[in-house]
């Protein structure tokens, strides 16, 4: 008797989970092939699990309103023969760490070990000649000359000494060439510059990271792009933000320049409304929406995921910083809900301090705008007949172009530069 | 019958078989070891350790009958004798000491020594019949370490007058006559110590040279204190058999005729072969690699979880390769990442004018296909080696010619096995020729001789 595990099916279109809506058999029953397990939900149907074989049922994992990532076990069989459980549990415990736990490694992976050896192994097979042209290489097949206190360490390190590069007399390997080795200081003998490597790694896109590929994909193919830059001199905002964080109350959170850009993006929504909603193009409709939902572009360790700051123009900059961060955190430990990831108006994408000059967003579609947020820095700015030093960011931003003209896009990002200039306009009531 | 388990069995407690039972004992490996003599080996026993007490011996009742003649440093004293009993009574007492010493440290690594001749009845288990009866060993892993036995010859049985190097470290008294068959390192450093005490000794060697493995320039130093000491060396010529009375051996010389060399003992040295009989070898069924077992750098055999080390996997044979290799096995069973990638594994013959090598000789190297550069320093340039009335031989290193890196070194003369530790090191380090001559070497020694070496092969030697 083996076990043969059943995983959530890839139901397509870029669904990274399903919902669990109906079990049709409970642990003992015996089934056969083709009969109906289960029924899950996705956001556009209801798809029936069929049995691939013949079994009595070991285990089902889930409840009925269950969201559960493709690929993760969802009902265990006791069938003849072998079965697949071998083979399955490494595999599935990959998806599985979207849903839950992100930071988790599958039971199966080996021991941690130093990087250099994989490194060693893996490039093994592509080393072909190694050349003899300097003097401190070896010849084809000569020996790697070492202490043996050196050749005990690389034994134990996992390092084939035949790798490194002796810098000593006649290519002798020394202590110091082994730490330079495993710390990646010095490129292995015959490797990356002398040799080209031919390896090609294979990587599954699944999950979160293939829905983003989709996501992407779609938004690049279907919307025609503008993007739009300007410079925005936010010495003001930042001395008002580093005197709001100095002059913070208990409880109130650390301000970045984040809630004040959102604050500015919700003032100028309300005089261009347009740039605040939804272009369904399938039906040549626009929903403009009232409230702005602000969608947060955030890196997780899975990739990247967009929570929503829900109704923004209700919120003050601590309430904003507060629910960002909120937010944010969720995102990285993976308690982020559905409904946290989905809804917004507009996006506001940043990396911090990682912004770079000038970036060219994609749009979060169906949504017509997104505000890209480049790097603070102090640069020389030209003002009353001499250069004087301010803080100037950048804001990249795109739009789409079949709902918003290149001077609508101007207007908003001018009115956003305005009111970020002149921080006080960000606080008074329209 | 009585059952014991254990994590790793080693099946001979030679050089190799005790010195692996230790480190495994060390790692926490637990282990058996199982001998049907005293722990140590051939070794201990009957090789390295008893010969060089017989060899010592001789060397200092030669040194007395020498001052009874006319000599240099002016000492006279009367004619000495030498009561071998008593000789081989203190030789046995130091191997008694070793032998409880290795019991010892057995015992202190928590290492069980079982005494009894082992059988292995598949790769796992040992039936060993011991005084108490048999007792059956299951282990996870096996180190298979029997070790070697003296070579015989067909027409030459061991027994009566016909002695191997076994008998030769335990005769009672100083045979008048001696032949010996074989003029390799046991048959000439045997020879030589009888020689010493006073026997009549013939080498007969059927190859064209003494000790063939060495190159002549190092053998002849030794050739030349052979004849010194009256040893007749008969090259070219074989062993054919025995009288009928046992007092003579039939030789065939170079001419093809047959003579006879009285002998009152006839010492068989034509070299030693691994053990692979009477332990249920054959019965594991592992590949052979001629008629010793086959391994790997990893001291691993056909079968997973059995290994073999030394004598029984094949030359050099030499205890301290086997106890190298044994070490090393019992840390690839606690787990480490070990291969057997030694440099050097020196040898050294303890004839009159002892010889050691390490590393490649000249024509090795050459034949590896490096180009060299030599540098030989004699010792009758050495002021130690004179005061010492020892001026013949020399230190010879071989360098490659590209990059000074040191390939090997040999020494021949008085004393040099001791050198052997830096021609090692200098080997095991990745020494350069100007690393040796970058060193100072104590003044007055004879280990000058090997910076001096050194220097000569870069050019520039001091004392030459």
């Amino acid at each position: 008797m083996g076990l043969h595990k059943i995983q959530m099916p890839d139901v397509g279109e870029g669904i990274t989970e399903a919902e669990i809506v109906e079990w049709n058999v409970k642990v003992g029953d015996v089934i056969k092939e083709d009969d109906v397990l289960a029924a899950v939900m996705t956001d556009k149907a209801t798809v029936e699990i069929p049995s691939p074989v013949d079994g009595t049922v070991a285990d089902i994992s889930g409840e009925v309103g269950d969201m559960t990532a493709v690929g993760a076990v969802i009902i265990t069989l006791e069938v003849e023969g072998e079965g697949n459980a071998a083979s399955i549990s490494a595999e599935a415990s990959a998806p599985k760490a979207v849903e839950e736990k992100p930071a988790s490694k599958p039971a199966s992976e080996p021991k941690a070990e130093p990087a250099p050896k994989k490194v060693a192994e893996v490039k093994r097979p592509t080393v072909t000649k190694t050349s003899a042209a300097s003097g401190a290489l070896r010849a084809e097949g000569e020996k790697p000359l070492a202490s043996p206190a050196v050749r005990k360490r690389a034994a134990d390190a996992g390092v084939k000494l035949q790798y490194v590069h002796g810098t000593g007399p006649a290519g002798r390997i020394s202590h110091d060439d082994l730490d330079a080795y495993i710390s990646g200081a010095s490129a292995p003998v015959g490797g990356a510059s002398k040799v080209a490597d031919t390896s090609v790694e294979e990587i599954k896109v699944i999950g979160l990271r293939r829905k983003i590929a989709e996501r992407m994909q779609d938004a690049k193919q279907r919307i025609p792009h503008i993007t739009y830059v300007d410079e925005v001199d936010v010495t003001a905002v930042e001395d008002l933000r580093a005197h709001m964080n100095a002059t913070a109350k208990e409880g109130q959170p650390k301000l970045t320049i984040l809630p004040f850009i959102m604050r500015a993006m919700v003032i100028a929504i309300k005089d261009y409304p347009k740039l605040n909603s939804h272009y369904d193009d399938g039906n040549d409709t626009l929903y403009q929406y009232g409230g702005v939902h602000i969608g947060m572009a955030a890196q997780t360790p899975g990739g990247l995921m967009v929570p929503v700051i829900r109704h923004a123009e209700t919120m003050s900059v601590h309430g904003m910083a507060d629910e960002a961060k909120r937010l944010a955190n969720a995102a990285r430990d993976g308690s982020i809900t559905r409904d946290e990831l989905t809804g917004s108006t507009i996006t506001l994408s940043s990396l911090g301090k990682m912004g770079g000059i000038v970036s060219t967003p994609v749009m979060n579609s169906p949504e017509v705008a997104i505000v890209g947020v480049n790097k603070v820095e102090m640069r020389p700015v030209w003002r009353d007949g001499g250069f004087v030093p301010r803080k100037i960011m950048n804001l990249s931003s795109s739009f789409d172009h079949r709902i918003v003209d290149g001077w609508d896009a101007a207007e908003f990002i001018q009115r956003i530069r305005g009111l970020l200039e002149n921080p006080a306009t960000l606080f008074m009531e329209a | 019958m009585s059952k014991l388990k254990c994590k790793l069995l080693v099946l001979g407690a030679g050089p190799g078989g005790y010195v692996a039972a230790i480190r495994a004992g060390q790692l926490g490996i637990d282990t058996i070891i199982v001998d049907g003599q005293a722990p140590g080996g051939t070794c201990l026993n009957v090789g390295c350790i008893p010969s060089k007490a017989l060899i010592h011996a001789a060397e200092e009742f030669e040194k007395a009958v020498h001052f009874t003649g006319d000599n240099v440093l002016g000492i006279s004293a009367s004619t000495p004798s030498l009561d071998l009993s008593k000789t081989i009574a203190w030789k046995d007492g130091i191997v008694g000491r070793l032998n409880s010493g290795v019991t010892g440290l057995l015992k202190k690594n928590k290492v069980k020594l079982v005494v009894g001749w082992g059988r292995m009845e598949d790769g796992k288990t040992c039936i060993v019949e011991t005084d108490d009866g048999p007792v059956t060993i299951q282990a996870e892993n096996v180190i298979l370490a029997t070790g070697s036995v003296p070579v015989e010859i067909p027409s030459l049985p061991y027994g009566g007058n016909i002695i191997s190097s076994t008998e030769a470290l335990s005769l009672d008294k100083v045979p008048e006559k001696l032949v010996v068959i074989g003029g390799g390192y046991i048959g000439l450093e045997l020879g030589t110590a009888y020689a010493k005490m006073g026997s009549k000794v013939t080498v007969v060697e059927a190859m064209d040279s003494i000790l063939s493995q060495y190159d002549t320039e190092l053998t002849k130093p030794v050739a030349a204190s052979l004849k010194q000491l009256g040893i007749d060396v008969l090259l070219g010529t074989k062993a054919k058999g025995v009288t009928d009375k046992g007092d003579a051996l039939i030789v065939e010389n170079p001419d093809g005729e047959e003579q006879q060399l009285a002998a009152s003992k006839i010492l068989v040295t034509v070299g030693r072969r691994a053990k692979t009989e009477d332990f249920g070898l054959e019965g594991l069924d592992l590949t052979m690699n001629g008629r010793v077992v086959a391994i790997n750098d990893k001291c691993e055999t056909s079968m997973r979880g059995v290994y073999a080390i030394g004598d029984l996997t094949g030359e050099p044979m030499l205890a301290h390769r086997a106890m190298a290799q044994g070490e090393m096995v019992a840390e690839i069973v606690s787990g480490m990442n070990r291969t057997f990638d030694k440099v050097s594994i020196p040898a050294v013959c303890f004839t009159d004018s002892e010889i050691v090598t390490a590393g490649l000789s000249p024509d090795e190297a050459k034949a590896a296909g490096y180009e060299t550069k030599i540098g030989l320093f004699p010792f009758a340039a050495n002021g130690r080696a004179m005061t010492m009335e020892a001026e013949s031989g020399f230190v010879r290193v071989v360098a490659r010619a590209d990059n000074d890196l040191v390939l090997g070194i040999q020494a021949v003369g008085k004393g040099v096995a001791e050198l052997s530790a830096a021609f090692s090191l200098a080997l095991e380090m990745g020494a350069c020729l100007q690393d040796i001559a970058g060193t100072i070497h104590a003044h007055p020694t004879q280990s000058e001789g090997f910076q001096e070496a050194a220097l000569k092969a870069l050019g520039h030697a001091l004392h030459i």
